[in-house]
């Protein structure tokens, strides 16, 4: 079986500043991995150029067999890749349902979007109870805290039913007990989805990571189990090394 | 029954009354503030609620006018007949781009399409391009000004700065007559019915919230599988058409259509109305259009230059104390009422409209 | 072809107006997200500054371009002070509510001058002109080209060279960042302003030359300056430069080939062609988050 998402020789170059360099990755069907690394190694950008925000200078981006790059954001979303953002960004004039209902709508003929919604698909219902947010259907998105916000926003992922789901540091800004719901969440997501989380909190990563990729200065470290990868010295270097105070466990 | 209905009664009771209290004079001014208000219905959707700050709807206004003008002159001067105009300025045969103007249903469809088209273009080439914000609004302001300025410089072709004026004859209605003035009066007033209804429509449907959503996070919308280019291109034409059809029965109600009514400041003042008013409700922006212009048609009879002072300091006040407009105050003290209603110690009034639970 | 080449100063001298012009725009629209309307009425009173000097001695036209400077600037010092600062983030606002202003403006201007058009008198040595190798060079043109020639030499060295400046191009590129370092944001704001403004009264100074001064003269030149600002980029001085050229050689020749009327629309199309070609590089878009 082929792998769902391959990238190879990925390069992509801000200001004649190399952001990625030569970069190979992928990730079978039905995994959960973790992308970690200090800042500025390239996870974000990896994450914008996979969904078609930032244009690589070479490369390719294959999903399922078929090259990404190139693709408008709105088409790779179509094709089943979605993606959440660090600072989670939902519709704050709409209500928590009819952030979801656009979400879920997305597949329907543009006429039928000239049609009043009526009632909750259940898709919608499904993500409401997964997100938590039932109780809060009908207020709008805005009065939400920032942890329900990052819910809302994977519950507008799911109803999407995407094949590749990539979250940015799901649990950065959240308190103790948002990411212990959050890391469930994410368990549950990750038992019926293909999963890639962008995450800082190591704490977070040696509950819930199976398989890491360390990245550095725009290309991969090292690829492990999470033990392997604490245990290797290189990358023990390259976070004690350039940024203090985060060090890999 | 809310007060949204009753109002909405109200008014269409005080529009339906009319006709029998006010003279033709002040009827005719009436009709011409309900143009403006079907422009404003327009500018509200695609501003308010799309985000889109369209500075050059005096463009789609003009060209609904125009077709509408160019239809009626050439019934007036008959089969063999040049437009007066022409005559004035020694055009001698009928250019080939007015030729199709005098088949009525020519007219009518160019009403609707020469704007919707128009529109339509603009907006695919510069939304595709995500050209947005203030870049879209300095690009339909210099479209009002070249507009304006091609109006001006093809004399024999459009009238020049004169425009062209004097019409008499409305399909059938003689407009020189009270009771043809009433028939045009009662166009526009349901003219703007419908168009107040296909809004409303269109702002509760899906792609109305997704109108909200892409005013509100264009790019967050890609990632939900849209194109943002295509909501934005669909309102803007919607409210091109609208602007188009207001234009259109302008002709026949103030008699004239010439550049100096769709230039850039035109355009502008088309706004003041939907700012004043509130441009996130349709009916604020209905509202705001025909009180500002009333108001201007007030101090125009006694002193104009104040209007210019008031126009601009109303606008700077509007925006600094009330951005939302007064739909946005009457929202925000009829909140205050009910919540003061709830709970009746009075401590809940002035908070947030719903508790945060975290 | 003798034509042709006589339109090249007319050209040159329409760029260096709407140069001197699109500047303060480009600045203050790529600093703070301010679209200022009302730019177009210091235009206006930097030209209004020279009708009221003129007179007073031989040289009270060069005189009026400092001074010009100085009230238009402090002009639109005020306005930052008394209104736009409370707008800032709020740029489709600003617009508005600096059209307000504008229109305001000229009606005081139509007050205090009346609505009659004024002509200023070129200083005599500003009369006539050169012939060189067949081409007619008015002394008025090449004035007025050396003029925005020497602004844009002073904005760039000032951009580069000054510590004022350098702090001004920080707060373009990262405004958070600048204030964490210990920049005074606001000052730094005002302080563009009043420099977008002053040379916008310049251009004003410098548009006596070629044509009469009434209370709408800003509303002329406001639409085309704001174009070379879409079309040169935000905040960059090179984009600037260019736009304005590309701008007032597009306007001078293609009103020679059609008629004036058309060529406006003619530059329309073609700007938003250009828009087809390069919309990035004017948009750049950060992916870590979408606010």
């Amino acid at each position: 079986m082929s792998a769902l998402l391959e990238v190879r020789g990925l390069r992509v170059v801000f200001d004649g500043f190399a952001a990625i360099d030569g970069l190979d990755f992928t990730v079978e069907e039905g995994e959960l991995r973790f992308l970690i690394g200090p800042n500025g190694a390239g996870k974000t950008t990896l994450i914008d150029v996979v969904t078609g925000l930032t244009k690589p200078a070479s490369g390719s981006v294959r999903f399922g067999g078929e090259e990404l790059v190139g693709k408008r954001e709105h088409h790779i979303v179509r094709m089943g890749v979605g993606r959440t953002f660090q600072t989670a960004t939902v519709f704050e004039d709409l209500t928590v349902v009819e952030n979801l209902d656009l979400a879920d709508s997305f597949r329907l003929p543009l006429r039928s979007l000239f049609r009043r919604r009526r009632g909750v698909s259940d898709a919608v219902a499904s993500a409401l109870e997964v997100a938590d947010l039932t109780a809060l259907a009908d207020k709008p998105a805005g009065v939400l805290s920032h942890g329900q916000r990052q819910w809302l926003e994977i519950g507008m992922l799911l109803v999407q039913k995407p094949k590749l789901l990539l979250l940015d540091e799901p649990v950065a800004g959240m308190s103790r007990s948002e990411r212990e719901r959050t890391g469930e969440l994410l368990h549950e997501i990750a038992s019926t989805h293909t999963v890639v989380v962008v995450e800082h909190d190591m704490e977070f990563l040696r509950k819930y990571a199976r398989k890491v990729t360390v990245l550095h200065q725009g290309h991969v470290l090292r690829e492990g189990s999470v033990a392997e990868v604490q245990e290797d010295p290189e990358v023990r270097e390259v976070y004690l090394g350039r940024a203090k105070g985060k060090a890999v466990g | 029954m809310t007060l949204g209905r009753i109002s909405l009664v109200v008014c269409i009771v005080l529009l339906a009354l009319a006709p029998l209290t006010l003279s033709p004079f002040r009827l005719g001014l009436l009709a011409k503030y309900l143009c403006f208000a079907i422009v404003a219905v327009g500018i509200a959707l695609a501003w308010g609620q799309g985000g889109m700050l369209t500075l050059g709807q005096g463009v789609f206004f003009g060209l609904g006018g125009y077709a509408m003008a160019m239809y009626l002159k050439l019934k007036e001067a008959g089969s063999a007949g040049l437009p007066d105009f022409m005559v004035w300025s020694g055009v001698e045969q009928l250019p080939a781009l007015w030729k199709p103007f005098g088949n009525p249903v020519f007219a009518l469809a160019a009403v609707v399409l020469l704007p919707g088209l128009v529109a339509f273009l603009l907006g695919l080439l510069v939304f595709r391009q995500r050209v947005r914000g203030a870049y879209f609004a300095i690009l339909s302001q210099a479209l009002a000004a070249a507009f304006v300025i091609l109006l001006v410089g093809q004399q024999g072709l459009t009238g020049g700065t004169n425009g062209m004026t004097n019409f008499t004859q409305f399909f059938g209605l003689d407009l020189t007559d009270p009771n043809g003035q009433r028939a045009v009066y009662a166009v526009a007033a349901v003219v703007l019915g419908v168009t107040f209804l296909v809004a409303k429509l269109l702002v509760r449907s899906r792609f109305g919230r997704l109108l909200v959503a892409v005013r509100d996070g264009e790019d967050r919308v890609r990632f939900l599988g849209y194109d943002p280019a295509v909501v934005k291109t669909i309102t803007f034409t919607i409210s091109a058409v609208m602007a188009g059809l207001a234009g259109a029965l302008f002709v026949p109600i103030v008699g004239i259509i010439s550049p100096a009514l769709l230039g850039i400041v035109p355009s502008l003042e088309l706004l003041v109305g939907v700012a004043v008013g509130g441009r996130f409700v349709l009916a604020g922006a209905i509202a705001g259009a025909i009180a500002v212009n009333y108001a201007k048609t007030l101090f125009s009879e006694d002193f104009a230059e104040g209007w210019l002072y008031l126009q601009g300091g109303l606008f700077v006040l509007v925006l600094v104390f009330a951005p939302k407009g007064l739909a946005g105050v009457v929202e925000s003290v009829r909140y205050r009422l009910s919540s003061r209603k709830q709970t009746p110690t009075g401590s809940g009034s002035g908070s947030a409209p719903v508790e945060v639970t975290a | 072809m003798g034509a042709l080449a006589n339109q090249l100063p007319i050209g040159l001298s329409i760029a260096a107006v709407l140069l001197l012009i699109a500047l303060g725009l480009t600045f203050t629209f790529g600093q703070m997200g301010v679209i200022n309307m009302a730019h177009g009425e210091f235009i206006m009173a930097g030209a209004y500054t020279a009708y009221l000097l003129q007179g007073f001695t031989s040289q009270s036209f060069l005189i009026a371009l400092p001074v010009a400077f100085v009230v238009a600037g402090l002009m639109g010092l005020l306005l930052e002070w008394s209104l736009i600062r409370r707008f800032y983030g709020r740029p489709l606002d600003t617009l508005l509510l600096t059209w307000g202003v504008s229109l305001v403006l000229q009606q005081l201007a139509r007050d205090i001058f009346g609505a009659p058009n004024v002509q200023v008198t070129a200083p005599g040595w500003l009369v006539g002109g050169v012939d060189l190798l067949g081409v007619r060079l008015p002394y008025n043109r090449m004035f007025i080209i050396v003029l925005a020639v020497l602004c844009v030499v002073g904005v760039w060295v000032y951009l580069t060279k000054l510590p004022q400046g350098r702090r001004m191009r920080a707060v373009v590129q990262n405004r958070e960042l600048a204030g964490y370092s210990g920049i005074a944001t606001g000052r730094v704001d005002r302080f563009t302003f009043l420099l977008g403004s002053g040379l916008a009264g310049v251009a004003g100074v410098a548009l006596t030359l070629v044509g009469p001064v009434g209370p709408s003269l800003g509303t002329f030149y406001i639409v085309d300056a704001f174009l070379v600002v879409v079309a040169g980029g935000l905040g960059q001085l090179r984009g600037a430069v260019l736009a304005a050229l590309a701008l007032g050689f597009l306007n001078g020749y293609l009103e020679f080939w059609t008629d004036a009327s058309l060529a406006k629309v003619l530059v329309f199309v073609a700007i938003i062609a250009f828009l087809q070609v390069r919309p990035q590089g004017m948009f750049v878009l950060k992916g870590r988050t979408l606010v």
